[in-house]
């Protein structure tokens, strides 16, 4: 079993989908939200999951192909 | 011997011992490094300093790390020239420029990888890595040669040439990663987890940050030990300009200046501008972008610090601008011939935004600026050129120059 820590921001038009609860119930993880800030026109959620590499990564696409931006918790990384 | 006390996190305050860590294990918060104050001012001075080397260094007991066993090419103590020249242009009677320009490898991020590889040498890790599109990679290629540590350098694999160079001349390990800056991002995040390297902006990053804050040291000792009133900072991730911040606010309570009031104002580049864009719509709450401008060294589309920045430039009383390419290479050709200093576009961006700010009344003319120049221009050359006079070619005998140079003067009166 493998564990990943993301970000997900979402885009207005996404703030009101169950997107997490989707989540869950279509791969074999277990996601375990850690902080977040949402309000009704924004929104970024910080969590950990865990499951198998490989269901962790087809996961991460399936809610990139949402619309929702994916990145590691520390943001970007790459400096000047 | 270093104060440092142990690793703090930024959002719940959580301790953590002084290991090679950069997040929070319960809220996933980043980890910044606490010190004993008390133990610090019973040490520190300003004779104490001042009888220190002419480098970072000289600040070693304001530092996370043992400076006598410290990875050391010099970085730090660079010149704080005043601008009178540059002043007069943008209505500012007390301007001073921070040449940052003049580190080991020409640019500010020595200061960090100076600390973040000693740092590194303490922990046990004989590898210094990075992702970078070209300061940070030269400076960690540059220090991990030093240290006689390897060096793997991840860039996306678009990167121009030029800047790959500045490292592979150190014998670091160049990794071209295909995609976009998100997916080297992704990308390195992995490798950290995976490998016993030290990725100096993700796992030693607390250290590596607290490098930063030599530049506000630096400041204050120069001006003969008092805080700016105003300083005008390039924005990527936000780190900087929240350590400078920070750095200012400790001088205060070490009691090496008497107060501070400097506002701190950030300049980032309108084609990656998440930060100011989040200033100016009057939220805390930063929205990724996908980067598209010249200014590749600030192209940080979700930046790691922007909400604390954005703190930061709120509770100085600061701003937060944005400036156009166009406005950064006029901006890089007005430092220059102003205040014979060649900046690379980060560069330009400071000088852009300090136009801005003072065009708009942001800055009053009687206050003490001080605008951070963090790189140096020969590393970014392909953004002016094309945009300067060229060169007059002439014969070798003076008939010819004379001919030459009337016909150029000719140019420039007719020209206006």
């Amino acid at each position: 079993m493998a564990k990943q820590r993301v970000k997900f921001t979402f885009p207005q038009e996404l703030i009101t989908l169950p997107i997490i609860y989707e989540l869950g119930k279509s791969f074999n993880l277990v996601t375990n939200i850690r902080r977040a800030d949402v309000t009704e026109d924004r929104g970024w959620v910080i969590l950990e999951l865990e499951g198998e590499l490989e269901e962790i990564e087809r996961s991460m696409q399936w809610v990139a192909s949402k619309g929702v931006r994916v990145d590691p918790v520390q943001g970007d990384v790459i400096e000047g | 011997m270093s104060y440092a006390r142990a690793l703090r996190c930024k959002e719940c305050g959580r301790e953590y011992p002084l290991d090679p860590i950069h997040v929070c294990e319960f809220c996933f918060g980043p980890l910044e490094v606490d010190y004993d104050r008390e133990a610090q001012r019973k040490v520190v001075s300003r004779e104490r300093i001042d009888g220190g080397p002419p480098s970072l260094w000289r600040y070693r007991d304001l530092l996370p790390c043992d400076a006598d066993r410290a990875v050391d090419l010099n970085a730090g103590f660079t010149p704080l020239l005043r601008a009178p020249n540059l002043g007069e242009v943008l209505g500012l009677r007390h301007l001073y420029i921070k040449n940052d320009c003049v580190n080991p490898s020409w640019s500010f991020k020595d200061r960090v990888v100076a600390v973040a590889s000693t740092k590194a040498l303490e922990f046990g890790f004989d590898t210094l890595a990075c992702a970078s599109t070209g300061n940070l990679a030269n400076a960690v290629a540059a220090h991990a040669a030093r240290a006689g540590m390897k060096a793997f350098v991840f860039v996306p694999a678009d990167l121009e040439p030029g800047k790959l160079l500045g490292s592979a001349i150190y014998g670091a390990t160049l990794v071209a990663v295909d995609g976009g800056y998100d997916d080297v991002n992704r990308l390195c995040s992995e490798l950290a987890d995976r490998y016993e390297w030290a990725f100096v902006n993700i796992n030693v990053r607390p250290y590596y940050a607290d490098g930063s804050k030599t530049l506000a040291y630096e400041v204050a000792e120069q001006l003969g030990w008092r805080a700016p009133d105003h300083c005008v900072v390039p924005m990527a991730s936000g780190s900087l300009i929240t350590k400078i911040w920070k750095g200012l606010d400790e001088l205060a309570k070490l009691w090496l200046v008497d107060s501070v009031q400097t506002k701190v104002s950030g300049a980032q580049a309108a084609g990656c501008a998440p930060i100011s864009n989040a200033w100016q719509a009057g939220t805390l709450s930063v929205r990724p972008v996908k980067p598209n401008t010249i200014v590749k060294s600030l192209a940080i589309g979700n930046p790691a610090d922007g909400y604390y920045a954005l703190q930061a430039i709120g509770e100085s009383g600061g701003s937060a601008v944005a400036a156009s390419d166009e406005e950064v290479v006029d901006a890089i050709k007005l430092l220059a011939e102003s205040e014979g200093v060649f900046a690379e576009n980060a560069g330009g961006v400071t000088v852009a935004g300090l136009k801005r700010l003072a065009e708009s009344g942001r800055i009053a003319p009687d206050e003490l600026v001080v605008a951070f120049i963090t790189g140096a221009g020969p590393k970014t050359q392909e953004a002016v050129a094309g945009k300067l006079a060229e060169a007059i070619h002439v014969s070798p005998t003076v008939a010819s120059f004379e001919q030459a140079i009337g016909e150029r003067k000719g140019v420039v009166s007719s020209g206006g």
